[in-house]
């Protein structure tokens, strides 16, 4: 009864694999800093119990980290005839479809290290907010690729909101 | 239609005297029929029009007011002497300036601050000027800080007319348009009473994509057969009549708001009783510690939520529901009253709900999402999304028919009435056995429709005879709406969660479950307050299916189906993880398919010219 969810007959195009160091080192950061915050406590008082907060906070870091490699591996989107499909999660799943036809813009974003890796982030926004399709981890040229090919469909099969 | 379509505006400077610009022409496309010259409200030509010239006088109203008060307050004294007699209140400035002699400078004050005054409010009318062309409506204001906003006719998410209290008394109305999206709207604001109530109907014509340009000669005749009589007698005859003006819209609400129906809704709500839990409380906190300072502590919230409350009984006291040829006209409102006219297709989803106070009424609530959010007081908060306060079950039925037009044809409502009832027979008889044991206290009344004991068969007989001239699957939507609202579960053309579900969904994983109708999905939760959700899937933005690792290990998952943001999101956990599937990648092509032939930002551009 563990059964995964997976579509039946998908190709998945996946994301960069040099996306993951990007991904670890944000998931890094994030660590540090909540540790040091947690542990600000046990700092002021001197009591010991006090200190299992941060290490705990470490240990989920460190859990959270040794898994983004699959949970990028995870990530992946393949285009339809008449729908985009999107994929990411490991132990929340989530799919979703959004037809050509419902988009109304497509965003591409640049972080530091990941521009520093050539590496792009490209957001499909419809007028749900809810859709939230954000691929990241496409090759620059990729992601604009993707982008003209989006914007081409979506002219081709516009509909009304 | 794209942008490109609408010409250019030639950047005009904004002299007051120019006459309605004679260098905007008509817009006329190709794709659609220029407007008919001889239109009767005159204002969808395409020219600059102005708006009702009391317009200042009611936006500055309340100033204006408290300025007189402050003036009659200071001259108080003054007054009182005038007319009783008395010793004089010396030494106030009206003394001074007769002392020193400045009368006539105070007096050229007066005036110049009153000339500047009306040349402003003069010259911000002139300077308010509105236009509606084939493609868009557009309004220009402000005198030193111009705005201009124009909105496009086929993304027009629904008309509101506002007549606050005041306004009503001068026979002005407020007419905004809503176009998708947050806080987009185009306010035409005041238009004369009758003027709005035409420009709308001209603004709708418009938008539809209509070929027709017959049905206005009529229409003007009526309109102008109203404006004979005194003025007073127009004005109370205004105030008086409801909502709906009878040339343009059929004079009948489908649901009529009983009093008693709701003023208990409001009592039976979560938020009242929980008002009156909360008082119980201190009161008993009060008796036990002897301090009856305590409940001073809730004054405020009572204060607060009491006034909600009033507000949304006075609110909801006249409402009414019809349909026209352009969509449903929603009216609410006691003083201040709103009128607002939704074309088809601009209803995202439909949310109708039962909380637990209400069942034993069989009162349900119906909720919508929309595109597009309305601004102004009179439309805003809770009654902008809830589009039936309270209402029975055929009330709601009634409403969704209005709702989903092509779903739930007209009349085909009380010939299915006949039909459901012989359903249910057929339905009951066949699982007599295991329905007869839960049928609980909590049953509806309309689920004991006819003799349960008739025999299936002879049932199934009748419902033959009976209505063939109502298409089937029009019935079938109507029954699973039915059966989406009242059913406890079971074989009712739902899917619904297998046992498993039961650690997630305690009590309700019998309803739990979803159902295709005609071009919309049905989704249906929750067995103590129970709910059911609509969404037609020409307005699907886009679905999701996701499973989180409880789900993963009870073999489930969950569906979403993303409209735009509004009071509902439709989501169903808890799906057996096959069907869950099965319904991801059915949907995610029905949806396609179904904005594809979707034409209702045009609605009525598909009929025929006659």
């Amino acid at each position: 009864m563990t059964d995964r969810l997976e579509l039946p007959d998908t190709e998945w195009h996946r994301v960069s694999p040099k996306y993951i160091v990007v991904d670890v080192v944000g998931a890094i950061i994030t660590g540090v800093i909540l540790v040091a915050a947690t542990s600000i406590p046990a700092w002021l008082t001197d009591i010991m119990w006090l200190w299992a907060i941060p290490a705990a906070t470490a240990l989920i870091s460190l859990a959270t980290i040794a898994f983004v490699p699959r949970r990028v591996r995870s990530i992946g989107y393949t285009l339809r005839e008449d729908d985009l499909l999107f994929r990411r999660g490991l132990m929340f799943q989530r799919f979703v479809a959004v037809p050509y036809g419902r988009m109304q813009l497509v965003d591409i974003n640049r972080g530091p290290l990941a521009r520093a890796l050539g590496l792009s982030e490209l957001r499909f926004v419809t007028a749900a907010a809810a859709t939230g399709v954000v691929i990241p981890g496409l090759a620059d040229t990729d992601a604009e690729q993707l982008r003209d090919r989006l914007v081409e469909l979506a002219e081709s099969r516009r509909a009304g909101l | 239609m794209s942008d490109s379509d609408i010409p250019p505006t030639p950047d005009q400077p904004p002299t007051p005297d120019q006459p309605p610009t004679p260098d905007q022409p008509p817009v006329a496309q190709p794709p659609i029929d220029a407007p008919a010259p001889a239109q009767h409200s005159g204002l969808t030509d395409g020219q600059w029009h102005r708006l009702h010239p009391a317009t200042p006088l009611l936006r500055g109203g309340i100033a204006l007011i408290a300025i007189l008060g402050i003036i009659i307050n200071t001259l108080r004294e003054r007054f009182v002497e005038m007319f009783v007699g008395g010793d004089g209140y010396a030494d106030d400035p009206i003394d001074w300036i007769l002392r020193e002699g400045y009368v006539g400078y105070a007096l050229g004050a007066i005036a110049v601050a009153l000339l500047i005054f009306i040349a402003g409010f003069y010259l911000s009318w002139r300077m308010h000027t509105f236009r509606i062309t084939n493609e868009v409506v557009e309004v220009r204001s402000g005198i030193l800080f111009r705005t201009n906003r124009r909105g496009r006719l086929d993304r027009i998410q629904g008309i509101n007319i506002v007549r606050p209290f005041v306004a009503r008394l001068f026979g002005a109305a407020k007419l905004e348009v809503n176009v998708a999206g947050q806080d987009a709207n185009v306010q035409l604001a005041y238009l004369g009473s009758a003027q709005a109530d035409e420009l709308r109907r001209d603004i709708l014509r418009l938008a539809s994509g209509t070929k027709r340009a017959a049905d206005q000669a009529s229409a003007g005749a009526n309109a102008s057969a109203n404006g004979t009589g005194s003025f007073i007698d127009q004005r109370v005859s205004e105030l008086l009549s409801p909502e709906l003006d009878p040339n343009l819209a059929p004079p009948e609400s489908v649901v009529k708001m009983h009093t008693g129906r709701l003023l208990g809704s409001i009592v039976l709500n979560d938020t009242a009783v929980f008002l009156v839990l909360l008082i119980i409380a201190s009161l008993i906190a009060a008796g036990t510690s002897g301090q009856p300072l305590l409940l001073l502590g809730l004054l405020p919230l009572i204060i607060g939520m009491g006034s909600v409350l009033i507000a949304r009984f006075t609110k909801s006291l006249r409402y009414s529901i019809a349909g026209t040829p352009d969509g449903v006209r929603v009216g609410f409102g006691l003083f201040t009253t709103s009128n607002e006219t939704l074309p088809p297709g601009r209803i995202h989803s439909i949310q109708i709900s039962q909380p637990l106070l209400w069942r034993p009424f069989g009162w349900w609530e119906m909720k919508v999402n929309r595109a597009s959010k309305s601004s102004t007081q009179g439309a805003s908060g809770q009654q902008n999304t809830t589009i039936l306060p309270v209402g029975s079950l055929d009330d709601v039925m009634r409403v969704l028919a209005l709702m989903l037009p092509g779903v739930i044809r007209e009349g085909a409502l009380d010939q299915a009435d006949e039909k459901v009832a012989l359903e249910k027979v057929a339905l009951d008889g066949g699982s007599l056995e295991t329905d007869a044991l839960e049928t609980g206290a909590l049953d509806d009344s309309s689920l004991e429709t006819g003799a349960l004991d008739t025999g299936a068969l002879e049932a199934a007989g009748l419902l033959d005879a009976g209505v063939a001239d109502v298409s089937a699957p029009a019935i079938d939507a109507l029954l699973l709406l039915r059966n989406g609202l009242t059913s406890r579960g079971g074989d009712d053309g739902f899917v619904n969660s297998p046992r498993a579900a039961a650690p997630l969904r305690w009590f309700s994983w019998r309803r739990n479950g979803y159902a295709f109708g005609p071009s919309i999905v049905l989704l249906r939760k929750g067995a103590v307050w129970r709910e059911l959700i609509v969404v037609p899937e020409p307005r699907v933005q886009s679905i999701a299916l996701t499973q989180g690792p409880l789900e993963r290990r009870l073999g489930l998952a969950s569906l979403l189906l993303h409209t735009v943001a509004g009071p509902i999101t439709a989501k169903l956990g808890a799906v057996e993880r096959t069907r869950a599937l099965e319904f991801f990648l059915t949907s995610s092509r029905t949806i396609v398919t179904a904005a594809s032939s979707d034409t209702s930002h045009r609605w009525r551009s598909g009929e025929d010219p006659t």
